[in-house]
């Protein structure tokens, strides 16, 4: 690197990651601090939702992707379920007949 | 078959997290399916040093005791699609872990990674020791500095003594030694304990010595392992180790103290 090429980056400013820290941890400390006080739900939803959808289709539970994003307004809780096609179930007569 | 790894000290803070992270993401950009598990239960720290904090919702403890599968605790990397990470739970204490429990755990991420790596908590008790326990190689972290040495060495009498290879009499623990926070201007005022010494007195292999680097401090700020940093010395002390770990031939680097150029004494810049 030529020393033009240092001169410019000592100089270019950075930006500082300090706020960045700041903003991370007050996200995931207000979730821990609920989570002192009273059981954190997340969890317990996630796996009664699974049960629910378990109780109406065969799910193979390897095929459960659940994703959740903490955030400091609003979490996000995406649960994906691969549902077996019509071809995977059991044939049955049609219930009405 | 995984390669199962501990990254271990003896002594708190030396920087044990700071490489399973960025070694992990290493072997991870090579291409191995690699897998962080998180062993200090009640102070996890490494979501934050990875940066997944905001994402987790069951961890090693739900697995052990059947609340949560595997592969719902299993946290998929969103920059690196070879790594996961296991984090530890923050809120059970260190009783929770069991050596039952953690086989389970190894034997089945062992079938489909290549390797896993083990974040030790400091000290020599139970969940040090189970950190440890599984290991095939032991990366040990220490640092130029005499209680960091000692502590060392202390955890290399474990690792002979109470490992699971030490106790079948297999062939022993493969051991490493990486020196992190190493400062050469330091260590040339004398100030500092030399790297041959540190070598001659613990006497194992080399994979490498991180020097101390800012970049480490603005790495845990956002989140993201150092070694992703390619501009800075500590990120690019960490991708030398991890293709020495891999087998392949590097000298080791940033030994010697920067010689300050004019600009840089001119702008004050400092080891990124
Ligand atoms: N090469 C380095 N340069 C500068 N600072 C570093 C370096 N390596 C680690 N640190 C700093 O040292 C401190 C401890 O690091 P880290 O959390 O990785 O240690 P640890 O061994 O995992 O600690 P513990 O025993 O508590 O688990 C952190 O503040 C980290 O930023
Ligand atoms: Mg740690």
């Amino acid at each position: 690197m030529s020393w033009l090429a240092d001169l410019f980056k000592a100089r270019k400013p950075e930006p500082p990651t300090a706020a960045n820290a700041k903003e991370r941890l007050q996200i995931v400390l207000a979730h821990e601090r609920i989570g002192r006080t009273r059981e954190d739900f997340l969890p317990k939803l996630q796996m009664e939702i699974v049960a629910v959808v378990a109780k109406y289709v065969a799910i193979d539970p390897g095929k459960v992707n659940v994703s959740l994003d903490r955030g400091g307004d609003m979490s996000t809780l995406a649960i994906e379920i691969d549902l077996p096609g019509p071809q995977a179930m059991p044939s049955r007569r049609a219930a009405a007949g | 078959m995984a390669e199962i790894i501990v990254v271990t000290s003896g002594k708190g803070g030396v920087g044990k997290t700071t490489s399973s992270a960025a070694i992990a993401t290493g072997l991870a950009q090579r291409g191995k399916k690699t897998v962080v598990i998180d062993f200090d239960v009640g102070l996890r720290n490494l979501d934050l040093i990875m940066g997944v904090e905001r994402r987790v919702v069951f961890d090693i403890v739900n697995v052990i005791s059947g609340e949560a599968r595997l592969n719902q605790a299993l946290i998929k990397d969103k920059r690196v699609e070879t790594l996961s990470i296991l984090p530890a739970s923050q809120t059970r204490d260190k009783d929770a872990l069991t050596k039952e429990g953690v086989g389970k755990i190894i034997e089945e991420l062992s079938k489909d990674h290549d390797f896993i790596v083990c974040d030790s908590p400091a000290g020599i008790e139970k969940g040090a020791l189970l950190a440890l326990y599984f290991a095939d190689q032991a990366i040990v972290v220490t640092n130029p500095e005499v209680s960091s040495v000692r502590d060392s060495d202390r955890i290399l009498g474990v690792l002979q003594s109470k490992s699971k290879r030490a106790e079948e009499k297999r062939e022993p623990v493969r051991e490493h030694l990486l020196v992190t926070r190493y400062d050469p201007a330091r260590v040339e005022r004398g100030e500092m304990l030399k790297l041959e010494d540190i070598r001659e007195i613990l006497a194992i292999p080399l994979l490498g010595v991180i020097p101390e680097s800012e970049s480490v401090l603005k790495a845990s700020n956002t989140g993201n392992p150092v070694i992703m940093d390619a501009e800075s010395v500590a990120g690019q002390a960490y991708k030398d180790a991890v293709g020495r770990f891999l087998g392949d031939k590097i000298e080791h680097r940033f030994l010697e103290p920067t010689k300050k150029g004019l600009f840089s004494r001119l702008f004050g810049g400092r080891a990124a």
